[in-house]
């Protein structure tokens, strides 16, 4: 909402300055979001008188005009102005001024070859009218002697831009605004006496409102004004609507919108001559189609309110008029019409037909219903003033009656609320200033809520707008208790924040990417889910929300291995989505790798990253976390997304109940697809959600500490055995010879090749056998040693290497 | 002159000698090994008359002492030169690079969020979560925003299905609604996550962080909100005084409704957080609209209280100095190297919340 000091003015009696009206703007809740200066370049316009006119060397339509502008001497400017004459008295704006239209600078500048200062300029290019077929053309009789003073005769007042919440529909009004600045303390609020139209001919056109089931206009009021001459508004009313950013148009339109402004009191003028034997209010049909004042083509729904006539659609209520019932400057005859209609109604159809108007943007808020009259008092008595003409009767058609609201307000809920006190005498002040009218019952008070105020139903409204008015610095600021009852996170949350800095200390950059991501990369990594569209997505690449982190992942290690980076980790821990509904999403660690281990290094040898690294990097965390590595259990079943040979699945145990993890190189294929260029890819997902958070607290963990003093021995194997069988089988058979005797198992190497048979391998382990009860002897090692090459002989088919 | 003074200057003589080690041990394998001539004096004690035998055991042993810390001597001199020795030959240029690491970081957001919690901790909020896709009800509706309000419009919403049933929370306000039709009264939570508006511009993001506040007891006013806030903006931006501004808004789910500016200046082109004359919005909150506690089952004739909502990504931009909201999610690896976290810098209490 755009206002200036000078329009409050009219309904605000003060001596404050512009700096005390912002803040106190701001502190009652009509925030100020800008205030922008018009008038500064005002003073530099001149007018100035065309000495001589020379047609332009280089072009046809231009000419040379030499100004005189008040100084000595002449100035040269190139203007293209078909009316551009020797002798004409026009505005002048000389280089460096800002020209309100374009909001462009002037510069000194060649025009073909020939320099021009400044320019000569129209009533549009200053914002004064549309009328931009020519330079301004003064009046001899009035501007003969004021060649080379200032155009605008004085300065206007700042324009200040205010950002209304969408509670305070009447604050959309000058008065609105002057009203609750008057109750704040600042100013006093005019009582401007209403005249009223003093007429006895009745409004001969029929006004009806068809009894719809909804019928989104609940009253019509109107008056006819006959034999006018619509002209050019007078320039109080011209400046007016130019302070606050209006284009003037023509005295109808300027008026109507001028009530607007000022009263919240949105109107509409239709040319009567052009109304086919009346107006019915009604319910659109399917199909009806007008064009509208913003020469767009609508194709109406079913029930839509439209103000019609018996040929058809005139406009569409309380949001845009047509083209075929617009005024004009030869309209001679006009119906001005001032309704009520429901917000809700005006809502839904302006966001189906996509307008955004000022009237629907005011109807939508809540007009006050009671205006109806005093909107069209204001403008017809204005009309006939300007031009002319003689007005009829008011005409009002109802559907319903406006009911007044009453609330019963209890006084104390103000201090309960705001947690400070006012006394009540200055309670009732405040509310009175706001418009409430007010009645005593017991500790009550019984307050009537003013038309227009729609946002204000029970007491709590009440509280606001006295805590709004008193100003919220009266708040005190009551410190807050260090106390607490309940532990901050959750164990899932603890599991989280553990997770997300547990990856990041093992040299991966934590990335938050976007929860939506490009159609074409999840189906990459979609896997067996279902694609979930956004319905409006805000472009076509962020179309679908992920099934995945990698997609977008992938996508962004891909920028920056463009960059010119080659070895790279980054993370995301953060939602994947199963389905469209609330809750069908699981938190995943995501990680991504790509390039080499110590590339260019002097001292280790350089490697691609593989599996293994991503595979280290899941375990490692996971026991970090606190889980029990010797009951993992890993096989290679995983999501198509993965190297089919080169990637595994984890689970914390062997039961095999909620995957754990996936890790493994990113399957070629997709590689391809994306190109992206680096010499290795790895990833891992870890599904938090699958994560068993233990019962038990840590504190309960440490309790139980057991080591063995005994001494402990450590044997090797060689063990030939199928290719096809896990090394993890080989050292759970291991394990299951004695648990309480075998403390480790471990891998020391693993051969294929020479003296090994085809599809074999050679599987090398160290084992490490220690007794919780005594130290172990060589008979009873070399049990356990025979022990160790049955079962696992028995059980994976290998042959120990002699 | 005894025969234990004939040995002990005879060896002494011999050690006097510059010898190497192997000769060393071969002296001391003569004396003290199983038939050395010290240890088979030893042997004879006990056939020495007992009247002599006291002086000649002190007397032996005397000279063993002597005999073998000079060996020892001698070993250790010998030692200590061949190790100097071979240290001087393994010396290496220690200048040359350590070998590879790789430091990982945590985002900025992250980070911020762990600063908050533990704001909040420290007052008793513990925190809750509620997921990404919401339905229309607890999004809007329940916050007593119902269909056809024009504050629907100050959220792009993005929707999941024609009929508009399904969205992406466009703020974490509906964890309000979860967690009050969830528990029984009070409450006391922050709600920390992810929200999505169709909107993006140097200013925008479709996808942004906020953190939501929500207490509610039986006598909780507004004198208390503004406590809390003033309270958090101050261990945030870890200052010792704040100035903060409330001013009148409108929400559809609180009454009163407030906005809260924090002055700031800028200097040498950074900005100031804290002082100057500027105002910079951060927040919005208000008292929870007692209809929205009508929708929770909660009673508004007994229980009362506020409820808040942060910019999460705003304030990490005005802490560490960030300029461009979508720099956040552009993962750039320049980027989050330089505007991360180590993972070691947990924010806590008792250490501070950054360094």
């Amino acid at each position: 909402m755009k206002i200036t000091f000078d329009w409050l003015r009219d309904h605000l009696k003060t001596n404050s300055k512009e700096k005390v009206l912002l803040e106190q703007l701001t502190n009652i809740g009509l925030e100020v979001e800008s205030v922008e200066n018009l008038s500064a370049d005002n003073k530099l316009f001149k007018v100035a008188k065309i000495i001589k006119t020379e047609k332009h060397p280089n072009a046809d339509r231009l000419k040379v005009c030499y100004v005189n502008v008040g100084e000595k001497g002449f100035k040269k400017v190139v203007c293209g102005a078909a009316n551009a004459k020797e002798g004409l008295i026009t505005i002048y704006a000389p280089p460096g001024v800002i020209i309100p239209k374009t909001k462009t600078k002037l510069v000194v500048a060649k025009i073909r070859g020939v320099t021009s200062y400044g320019m000569l300029c129209s009533e549009s290019e200053l914002n004064l009218s549309d009328a931009s077929d020519g330079i301004a053309e003064l009046s001899k009789s009035k501007y003969e002697k004021k060649i080379g003073m200032n155009y605008f005769s004085k300065s206007k007042s700042n324009l200040i831009d205010l950002s209304i919440t969408p509670n305070r529909p009447d604050c959309l009004g000058v008065k609105g605004i002057a009203r609750d600045l008057a109750a704040s303390g600042f100013g006093k609020l005019r009582d401007i006496k209403e005249k009223k139209i003093n007429s006895k001919t009745k409004q001969s056109l029929t006004i009806k409102i068809n009894k719809d089931k909804v019928q989104g206009c609940s009253t019509f009021g109107s008056c006819l004004i006959t034999n006018l001459k619509n002209t050019e508004s007078p320039q109080w009313l011209k400046d007016k609507l130019i302070s606050v950013g209006q284009k003037p148009i023509s005295a109808i339109v300027d008026i109507t919108n001028y009530v607007m402004l000022d009263l919240n009191r949105p109107l509409h003028a239709y040319d009567a001559d052009k109304i086919e034997k009346g107006i019915i209010v009604r319910n659109s049909k399917f199909g009806e189609e007008f064009t509208a004042l913003d020469n767009r083509k609508y194709k109406l729904e079913n029930g839509m309110c439209v103000i019609s006539d018996r040929k058809g659609i005139l406009g569409l209520g309380g949001i845009i008029g047509g083209t075929r019932s617009a005024t004009e400057l030869y309209t001679k005859n006009i119906l001005l019409e001032s309704a009520y209609f429901n917000p809700k109604i005006i809502r839904k159809t302006a966001k189906k037909l996509n307008i955004d108007t000022d009237a629907k943007f005011r109807f939508e808020r809540g007009i006050d219903p009671l205006s109806i009259e005093e909107g069209l008092n204001k403008a017809a008595l204005l009309i006939t003033e300007i031009c002319g003409g003689e007005v009829s009767k008011i005409d009002i058609q109802k559907t319903e009656n406006f009911k007044t609201k009453i609330i019963k307000f209890d006084p104390q809920l103000f201090e309960k609320v705001s947690g400070f006190k006012i006394s009540s005498k200055k309670m009732l002040k405040i509310l009175q200033d706001l418009g409430f009218r007010y009645k005593k019952e017991k500790k009550f008070y019984k307050l009537t809520i003013p038309s227009w105020r729609p946002d204000i139903s029970q007491n709590v409204d009440i509280v606001e707008e006295l805590v709004r008015i008193c100003g919220y610095d009266k708040i005190k600021t009551l410190d807050p208790i260090k106390e607490r009852t309940k532990s901050t996170l959750t164990q899932s949350q603890k599991l989280f924040h553990f997770l997300q800095r547990s990856i990041a200390s093992k040299g991966y950059l934590e990335a938050i990417t976007w929860s939506f991501t490009d159609s074409n990369y999840n189906d990459y990594f979609k896997d067996i889910n279902k694609e979930i569209k956004i319905v409006n997505p805000i472009s076509s690449e962020l179309d679908v929300l992920r099934n995945s982190i990698f997609s977008n992942l992938i996508m962004f290690m891909s920028k920056n291995l463009d960059r010119g980076f080659k070895d790279l980790s980054i993370f995301e821990i953060g939602p994947v989505f199963t389905g469209p509904n609330p809750g069908e999403q699981n938190t995943i660690v995501c990680g991504l790798s790509a390039g080499k281990k110590s590339r260019l290094s002097w001292i280790e040898k350089e490697r691609n990253i593989d599996v293994f690294d991503a595979k280290r990097d899941v375990i490692q965390t996971l026991v970090e976390a606190g889980y029990n590595a010797s009951k993992f259990f890993v096989d290679s079943e995983t999501p198509n997304y993965y190297h089919p040979g080169k990637s595994g699945r984890l689970f914390l145990n062997k039961e095999k109940n909620n995957v754990a993890a996936y890790f493994g190189e990113i399957h070629p294929n997709i590689l391809k697809k994306i190109d992206i260029k680096t010499e290795s890819l790895v990833g891992f997902e870890i599904f938090l959600d699958n994560l068993e958070l233990s019962k038990k607290k840590l504190n309960d963990q440490k309790t139980n500490f057991v080591i063995s003093d005994f001494q402990k021995s450590e044997r090797d194997f060689a063990f030939v055995i199928n290719k096809d069988v896990n090394a993890q089988d080989l050292i759970d058979a291991v394990y299951k010879v004695d648990q309480s005797l075998i403390s480790n198992v471990k891998i020391f190497d693993v051969y294929e090749g020479d003296n090994i048979p085809e599809n074999q391998k050679s599987i090398a382990l160290n084992v490490t056998i220690q007794s919780l009860e005594r130290t172990l002897n060589d008979s009873d090692l070399e049990k356990i040693n025979k022990s160790i090459i049955k079962t696992v002989e028995n059980k994976t088919g290998a042959k120990i290497r002699s | 002159m005894s025969d234990l003074k004939k040995i002990k200057d005879k060896f002494l003589l011999k050690l006097k000698n510059q010898l190497n080690l192997s000769e060393i041990n071969q002296i001391k394998s003569d004396l003290f090994g199983k038939n050395g001539i010290v240890t088979l004096q030893f042997k004879k004690i006990r056939s020495i008359p007992e009247t002599e035998r006291k002086k000649f055991a002190s007397d032996l042993n005397i000279i063993k002492d002597q005999l073998q810390d000079l060996i020892n001597l001698k070993i250790n001199k010998i030692e200590n030169t061949e190790i100097n020795k071979k240290l001087k030959k393994e010396k290496i240029d220690i200048t040359l690079p350590e070998r590879p690491f790789t430091k990982g970081k945590i985002h900025p957001v992250s980070q911020t969020i762990d600063e908050i919690s533990s704001i909040f901790s420290e007052i008793g909020f513990s925190v809750e979560e509620g997921p990404d896709v919401e339905n229309e009800y607890n999004n809007f509706t329940a916050l007593n925003t119902p269909d056809n309000h024009p504050a629907r419009d100050m959220h792009d919403t993005f929707y999941l299905d024609e009929k508009k049933e399904k969205l992406l929370r466009t703020h974490t306000s509906p964890v309000q609604i979860r967690t009050m039709l969830k528990d029984k009264p009070p409450f006391k939570i922050i709600a920390p996550g992810r929200t999505y508006r169709s909107d993006s511009d140097q200013t925008h993001s479709p996808m942004f962080h906020q953190v939501e506040g929500l207490h509610i007891d039986k006598d909780i006013n507004m004198g208390h909100l503004k406590g809390c806030l003033n309270y958090f903006i101050k261990e945030f931006f870890e200052v010792d005084s704040i100035k903060m501004r409330f001013r009148p808004s409108h929400f559809p789910f609180t009454e009163p409704s407030a906005e809260v500016d924090i002055g700031y200046k800028i200097k040498d082109g950074k900005i100031i957080i804290g002082e100057g004359d500027k105002w910079l919005e951060i927040l919005g909150c208000g008292m929870v609209h007692p209809n929205v506690l009508k929708n929770v089952k909660v009673d508004p004739s007994k229980f009362q209280g506020y409820a808040f909502g942060i910019g999460i990504d705003r304030l990490a931009m005005l802490k560490y100095g960030i300029n461009d909201l979508r720099s956040f999610f552009d993962c750039d690896y320049r980027w989050l190297n330089h505007f991360g976290f180590d993972p070691l810098d947990v924010p806590t209490n008792y250490r501070g919340l950054s360094r």
